[in-house]
């Protein structure tokens, strides 16, 4: 008997050649900004306003511009650290854990999915910073020589842990996905018309020349930095988790904190993913490049990390329970019954009950439903992180001390105004830089001769400038050969 | 050989030789000027390079240093030496002996005077804050004729010719306890003749008066065995609660060897500090009070039987049963009330134990003399009127016809510290100086004396009161000399006058005996209160607060107005307290505003739920809601003594009101919003005397935790490694039986360590600065044994409401100087680290504020600089002090003023351990125990917190914990094992237990 394997649905569809390719992508680039841009950017601005002002608000007053008080020393402002955090998540899994399992269907995403990480790295950066009452002396978390002799940085604050992983996390990925913008950068510069994009280009590049040593290079180092990566993701919201972990908070001393938190973030990190390639594909018309397929398998991912996350909340309970500890069995029945409840309920609603209907082949594939679900999914774990910190901190040890917390409007715009900061840079991106890796997309195209492109003269004009590859082009060269019988 | 440059070397010529070996060439001017007054060019650069240099030098403003050295340094004054002299805080309520901590010539902190046989080294909370009170920038600065300022010789000359003329003369006071003073007022009674000195007190004892004779009885509550309390706070308020206090809690703290504690029972409306220590509270409408005394007379006094049924039935037979070991004490005005009191205390032959000693002079107001006044006044009677620290306009109840009389009086002068509601209306203010500024005598019980000495020369123009009248009365000599004179008698040689002066008390009487009064017979008293017409309607009582007392004079004293309510936890305001019932039934909720009108007039005010409180009454509390306080105390809650009943020339601290809400909601800043304790008893444990006498060890519940070696006590347990003391460990013993929850350590801590005031907003936001608080938790109805029957979630429900007439709990918490501290782990940039003698540091400079170190806190006692209060402009009000150079004379000069943004708390008066181990090294030797004591431990009225080396075997500390070792000693959350510093000792109940489940047998 001999087992013959399915046809594979090709990756990209639409019949696309390689020129197609350059072309689809590089139009975004070098054509005028189209409105629907624009007016998107003006939201964005708008928002980058009230995060200035908010800032200003914070910085130039105090602290006590927000909400919080001696009870609850922390609520959005960590909240939103994590969670933006944790959106970055998707973006190194996608680009590093992706890459090493040689899953192709990243191929369209991971770029945008890369510099989501990025932004949303630096728009949780930004929390660490502001929730300093002195942010102008931040740079002592870092160990710096100084002439204080013992004084140093505390190696056992999860806090200092944080300033490594994220800063590490941050450069990492930056680095990663510059990197792979390199050869997308030359193609650019290569059919820059205008001297200031040539020039621009041309320093973004790097000198590039796609020479078979360069190429080799390239993907040598996209391995080593996927192999980096790929305990960051782990790494970094481990480490996020033990800020609450390490502490003596009831709800918070948690040891299943780290998966969860883990889990969690990628959970998160593809719902933010989805939300954004939703709308990318739409705008940018790159339907062929985001397949429906791509969106089911992102589906997929966070149905299973919002399982995980499930069982978490879970486990969380038994523990309570199996301890026999009264202060962790209160915080979690005061999580689901107190004054905070209906903050747990939307969190197991939108994180728990709501991923569930993708067991639904109709809802998996349906575009609507799957963005209103990625933003479902965002919300849930923004009210994940709101629920660790705020309930649990709001009613600890001494019922004197009890509070509760409640939002001052510059918590509301500092976290709406890192929307703001979030879009902005994301709108930015995908005006200036190839928001698809053209190079990796061209390895994935389908290419062969019963359903594949076929030459077609009317169609392209510089037919010749790409020879489909064969023999005597770089081994690495954009091209796949698909082995049929 | 020889070579020479040019000719000129050669020839040597004398103007050659002139500068050939100057290292520069002489300059010529290219333009020789024969002109001597043109200047030339160099010299031109040279004057215009020092002009400008001058110039901008001079612009370079030097910043303006202040700090000016003594050009004759005085004898006493070392720059950062704090001198301690011995004074005597009385403003009309409460008396303290004091020692006054004066740093560089100027009074920092208040402590109380150990030398004091009556408040022996206890300190209430308005004399803690008192300090503040001399750099009120809201005083008048100076004399002044109709609001504007005035020469004071003016103001004397106009004075003294008014005065001549001036027919009925009235000087209006407060109760004056000094001797020198009453002999003043008499020389100025003696020069015009038709004046008279009426006293009345905003917190009237008047009725107590009338049945005693005319004086307050010298009470001992150290002797009662039963102690019957008839509405009277004697903790908080009534009369003299620093020596009470001191007094109760001899006989009501217990060890191994002293297994008795008298018996409380408490009957009164409003849950005040007294009933919430209660062993018994009974909580009775104001109406009822009457019945009560005559419940208790009639068993105690006539032998009819007692009604054990009920609760006064009971109480009355224990009264009895206690013979002359029982006490009653009533707090009400109605004469036959007290008249009854004073039968049933004779009854119980207690003449020679609780109420036999001398009598105390703090009270000596005369209701019907003050009404009488009133309507003199109204009537055109008077002449002059002189207002004498007495702001009847504001405190009195009858204070609208107060004002209407000022406006027919001739001559009113107000001699008053400020314009405030009635010296404003006065013609002449004569501001007397503040007591730190002034000499001044007391004898608060007769046979004491004490002394008051000024430690810093007037602020303002002021002058002594006492001057002023001794001035206008035609004599010159200063307050001083007229007081030592006075005083020959009692300090006849210099050496015993600087004694009395260095301890600031002696024994000794000097006030002339205290007019007698006629009360009326017990049993007329009987029958009135029986024949009592019963009130329908809501009962309205007025109490007083230990904050701010009723007369409302601490009102511009932030300290005091942002001290939460021993009971409510309530700051900046007052507030309609309302029991839950009554509150359910008319549908308010917390904050709701109503608006309560007796007399025909009314108050608009938020209402406070508060357990405890009859229901079918109200309360609301003096001494808010002035207007001409001063920028901090202005329009702070509402003023409530016109509600109060006056009737036949007596007040009523009662009344029936009207309530109707107005739909209207103001927020209560409350320091606590949780009200019970939840059943968690690792927080704070409590006991009965019964289960105390039984066996010691089983008062307190040790929690254990599970090892593979069975179950441990938590600290046999660590990943840690200890902390090594080698020299030093400072530790705390807190004896929750003897706490009464006064609150006079919040401002005592306030005031030594620079803590901000933050106003009521922020207050409401839950960021008040106090490092030390004081947890106070009512008895709820549900437990936790209902969790089987119930359900958890709906016992933890319940657990939440308190009981309708709970029992409370007071646990002052402060940082407990964990030996494994979880904020010092967390701190990213070592802010907060440990000490070598175990103390848990703040480092104020390197930290960044990221707060997970009171996240961490399981005390909850880390307080963050959310703003910069002291630049601030929203602060500027309620934190004045640390905006002028005024205010910020009382800042603690060892204690930095924290900037924004940074953590702070408790440091165990670091500042004070550092002084006390300096001086015990400059004598080369160790420190000695009770040398070194933190603000809070100083001047606790029932010596409740013991500060101490636990390294030194025989410090007060070690002993105590040694001995209650396995008994009563316990750490708050021992089970998380962050081992503090601080141990309490289990609160032991001399009544049935009603916070915790019954226990379960095992």
């Amino acid at each position: 008997m001999q087992h013959v394997s399915a046809i594979r649905e090709p990756l990209v569809t639409g019949g696309k050649t390689l020129h197609d390719v350059t072309q689809d992508i590089c139009y975004q680039v070098e054509a005028k900004p189209n409105l629907r841009w624009m007016a998107a950017l003006s939201v964005a601005l708008f928002f980058l306003g009230v995060f200035f002002y908010s800032v200003y608000r914070t910085v130039w007053y105090g602290i006590g511009e927000w909400g919080l008080n001696k009870t609850v020393n922390w609520a959005w402002d960590i909240t939103n650290f994590v969670w933006w955090v944790g959106i970055g998540h998707a973006g190194t899994l996608i680009s590093a854990v992706l890459l090493l399992f040689r899953q192709k269907w990243r191929s369209s995403i991971n770029r945008a999915a890369e510099a989501m990480t990025i932004f949303a790295v630096i728009c949780a950066a930004m929390f660490p910073v502001l929730h300093m009452g002195r942010p102008w002396l931040a740079f002592y978390v870092f160990p710096f020589q100084n002439t204080l002799g013992s004084l140093w940085a505390n190696f056992n604050s999860p806090l200092l842990w944080d300033v490594f992983a994220i800063s590490t996390y941050f450069t990492v990925s930056l680095v990663f996905w510059y990197i792979g913008l390199i050869p997308d950068f030359a193609s650019i510069r290569d059919r820059a018309k205008g001297p200031i994009a040539k020039f621009s280009y041309s320093m973004l590049s790097f000198g590039w020349k796609g020479s078979a040593k360069a190429w080799s290079r390239y993907e040598t180092v996209s391995l080593i930095l996927a192999g980096v990566s790929t305990p960051l993701v782990l790494s970094v919201h481990t480490i996020v988790s033990m800020d609450f972990a390490t502490s003596v908070v009831p709800g918070w001393h948690t040891t299943i904190f780290p998966p969860y938190f883990v889990a969690g973030a990628i959970f998160s990190g593809f719902a933010m993913v989805l939300t954004l390639m939703l709308i990318t594909r739409v705008v940018f018309r790159l339907e062929d490049y985001i397949t429906l397929e791509h969106i089911a398998l992102m589906n997929k991912i966070m149905m299973v990390t919002g399982s995980i996350v499930g069982v978490a909340y879970i486990t969380e309970f038994f523990i309570a329970w199996y301890s026999q500890v009264e202060f962790e069995q209160y915080a979690f029945i005061n999580r689901a019954t107190g004054p905070y409840w209906w903050s747990y309920a939307a969190m197991m609603t939108c994180n728990v009950i709501t991923p569930q209907l993708v067991w639904f082949r109709r809802v998996r594939y349906s575009i609507g439903l799957t963005f209103i679900l990625s933003i479902i999914v965002n919300i849930g774990m923004w009210f994940e992180r709101f629920v660790i910190i705020v309930t649990s901190l709001h009613r600890d040890y001494l019922p004197s001390s009890w509070a509760m917390f409640s939002p001052s409007i510059i918590d509301i715009g500092l976290y709406v105004g890192t929307l703001g900061l979030f879009f902005t840079l994301f709108l930015l991106f995908a005006k200036f830089f190839p928001v698809i890796n053209m190079a990796e997309v061209k390895t994935i195209l389908k290419y062969t001769v019963d359903n594949g492109p076929t030459y077609n003269p009317e169609k392209a004009a510089h037919a010749h400038a790409h020879q489909p590859a064969i023999h005597g082009a770089p081994a690495s060269a954009p091209v796949t050969y698909n082995q049929h019988d | 050989m020889k070579y020479w440059k040019g000719i000129e070397e050669l020839e040597s010529a004398p103007e050659f030789m002139q500068s050939a070996f100057a290292e520069f060439m002489p300059v010529k001017e290219s333009h020789e000027s024969s002109d001597a007054t043109s200047a030339p060019r160099r010299d031109f650069l040279k004057l215009m390079g020092f002009g400008v240099g001058a110039a901008v030098l001079a612009s370079c403003e030097t910043p303006v240093k202040k700090a000016i050295p003594y050009l004759n340094k005085p004898e006493e004054v070392d720059p950062a030496i704090s001198n301690f002299y011995a004074s005597t805080y009385f403003t009309g309520a409460d008396y303290n002996a004091v020692l006054v901590k004066a740093r560089d010539g100027r009074p920092i902190k208040l402590e109380g005077n150990p030398e004091s046989p009556i408040t022996k080294g206890g300190l209430s909370a308005r004399a803690q804050a008192a300090v503040l009170s001399l750099y009120d920038g809201g005083r008048l600065q100076h004399f002044a004729i109709k609001g504007k300022q005035a020469d004071m010789k003016q103001v004397d000359r106009e004075i003294r010719e008014k005065l001549a003329g001036a027919g009925r003369i009235a000087i209006v006071s407060h109760t004056i306890i000094s001797p020198s003073t009453k002999k003043a007022i008499a020389e100025f009674t003696g020069r015009y003749p038709n004046t008279t000195h009426v006293m009345y007190d905003a917190h009237s004892a008047s009725a107590l008066l009338q049945a005693n004779g005319g004086v307050v009885p010298g009470y001992d509550f150290s002797k009662a065995n039963v102690i019957v309390s008839l509405g009277a706070d004697f903790l908080g308020t009534w009369i003299s609660p620093v020596e009470y206090a001191k007094q109760y809690i001899v006989n009501r703290k217990v060890s191994r060897d002293k297994k008795t504690m008298s018996r409380h029972i408490q009957i009164e409306t409003a849950l005040s500090l007294s009933g919430s220590n209660a062993d018994v509270r009974i909580p009775v409408k104001p109406s009822e009070m009457g019945a009560a005394a005559l419940t208790i007379y009639n068993h105690v006094v006539n032998g009819a039987g007692a009604d054990t049924k009920t609760a006064i039935g009971k109480a009355a037979a224990e009264l009895k049963a206690a013979g002359s070991a029982g006490l009653i004490v009533s707090g009400s005005n109605d004469p036959a009330v007290q008249t009854l009191v004073t039968a049933i205390n004779q009854a119980l032959g207690n003449g020679g134990t609780t109420t036999g000693g001398a009598p105390s002079n703090l009270r000596q107001g005369d209701d019907a003399r003050m009404t009488a006044l009133v309507n003199d006044m109204n009537a055109g009677a008077i002449g002059a009127v002189i207002f004498y620290n007495a702001n009847p306009v504001y405190n009195h109840p009858l204070g609208a016809k107060v004002k209407s009389g000022i406006a027919k009086v001739g001559l009113t002068i107000s001699l008053n510290d400020r314009l405030d509601e009635t010296g404003s209306l006065c013609q002449y203010a004569a501001p007397d100086s503040h007591w730190l500024e002034s000499w001044n005598d007391f004898e608060p019980k007769r046979g004491y004396l004490s002394l008051a000495q000024p430690v810093i020369t007037p602020l303002f123009a002021t002058r002594q009161a006492q001057e002023s009248l001794l001035h206008w009365a035609g004599n010159n000599t200063t307050y001083y000399k007229y007081l030592r004179a006075n005083w020959r008698a009692v300090t006849p040689t210099d050496a015993a006058w600087d004694k009395a002066v260095h301890d600031g008390v002696m024994m000794g009487s000097a006030l002339p005996a205290a007019p007698a009064m006629t009360g009326m017979s017990a049993a007329a008293a009987a029958s009135q209160l029986g024949a009592g017409a019963k009130a329908s309607g809501v009962e309205l009582a007025l109490y007083e607060k230990g904050g701010l007392s009723a007369a409302g004079t601490e009102a511009n004293n932030p300290f005091l107005q942002e001290l939460p309510d021993a009971i409510s936890k309530a700051t900046w305001g007052n507030y309609v307290a309302v029991p839950r019932k009554m509150a359910i039934e008319q549908k308010w909720e917390q904050g709701d505003v109503l608006k309560v009108t007796a007399n025909g007039y009314s108050i608009e005010l938020p209402v406070l739920i508060q357990p405890g409180q009859t229901n079918g009454t109200v309360s609301i509390a003096l001494g808010y809601g002035r207007t001409l306080a001063g920028k901090a105390g202005d329009k702070v809650g509402e003023n409530a003594a016109p509600l109060a009943m006056t009737a036949n020339g007596g007040i009523q601290y009662q009344n029936v009101v009207t309530l109707e809400k107005t739909g209207a909601t103001s927020p209560i800043a409350q320091t606590q919003t949780h009200q019970t304790l939840m059943d968690r008893r690792p927080v704070v444990q409590e006991s009965t005397l019964a289960q105390y006498v039984k066996d010691p060890k089983k008062v307190t519940e040790y929690e254990k935790i599970a090892t593979p070696d069975g179950l441990e006590a938590p600290n046999k347990v660590s990943l840690w490694q200890d902390y090594q003391y080698n020299n030093h460990h400072w530790g705390m013993a807190i004896d929750l039986n003897s706490c009464i929850g006064c609150g006079s350590c919040v401002v005592g801590c306030q005031t030594e360590n620079n803590t901000a005031v933050v106003g009521k907003q922020q207050v409401i936001n839950r960021r008040e600065m106090h490092w030390m608080r004081i947890d106070r938790y009512y008895s709820s109805d549900a437990h936790k044994s209902d969790f089987d029957t119930k359900g958890k979630v709906a016992t933890y429900a319940a657990m939440e409401d308190p009981s309708e007439n709970p029992q409370v709990i007071f646990q002052p918490m402060m940082c407990q100087q964990c030996n494994h501290a979880p904020c010092e782990t967390v701190c990213p940039v070592l802010a907060t680290t440990h000490s070598s003698e175990g103390l848990n540091q703040m480092t104020y400079n390197r930290c960044i504020g990221t707060r997970y170190c009171a996240n961490n806190c399981p005390y909850k006692v880390r307080r963050f600089n959310w703003f910069s209060y002291y630049s601030n402009e929203k602060f500027e009000v309620v934190n004045g002090h640390m905006f002028t150079d005024l205010g910020r004379m009382v800042l603690n000069p060892d204690v930095t003023v924290r900037a924004r943004g940074v953590m702070e708390k408790c440091s165990f008066c670091v500042q004070r351990i550092q002084l006390g181990k300096l001086e015990a090294k400059k004598q080369k030797r160790r420190p000695k125990d009770g040398e070194i004591v933190t603000a809070c431990a100083q001047s606790c009225p029932t010596e409740a917190i013991v500060f101490g080396d636990m390294k030194d075997p025989n410090s007060r500390i070690s002993q105590l914990l040694r001995r209650e070792d396995g008994e009563r000693a316990f750490h708050s959350l021992d089970s998380i094992n962050v081992q503090p510093n601080v141990t309490y000792l289990t609160k032991i109940r001399n009544a049935e237990s009603e916070f915790f489940a019954p226990e379960v047998e095992a």
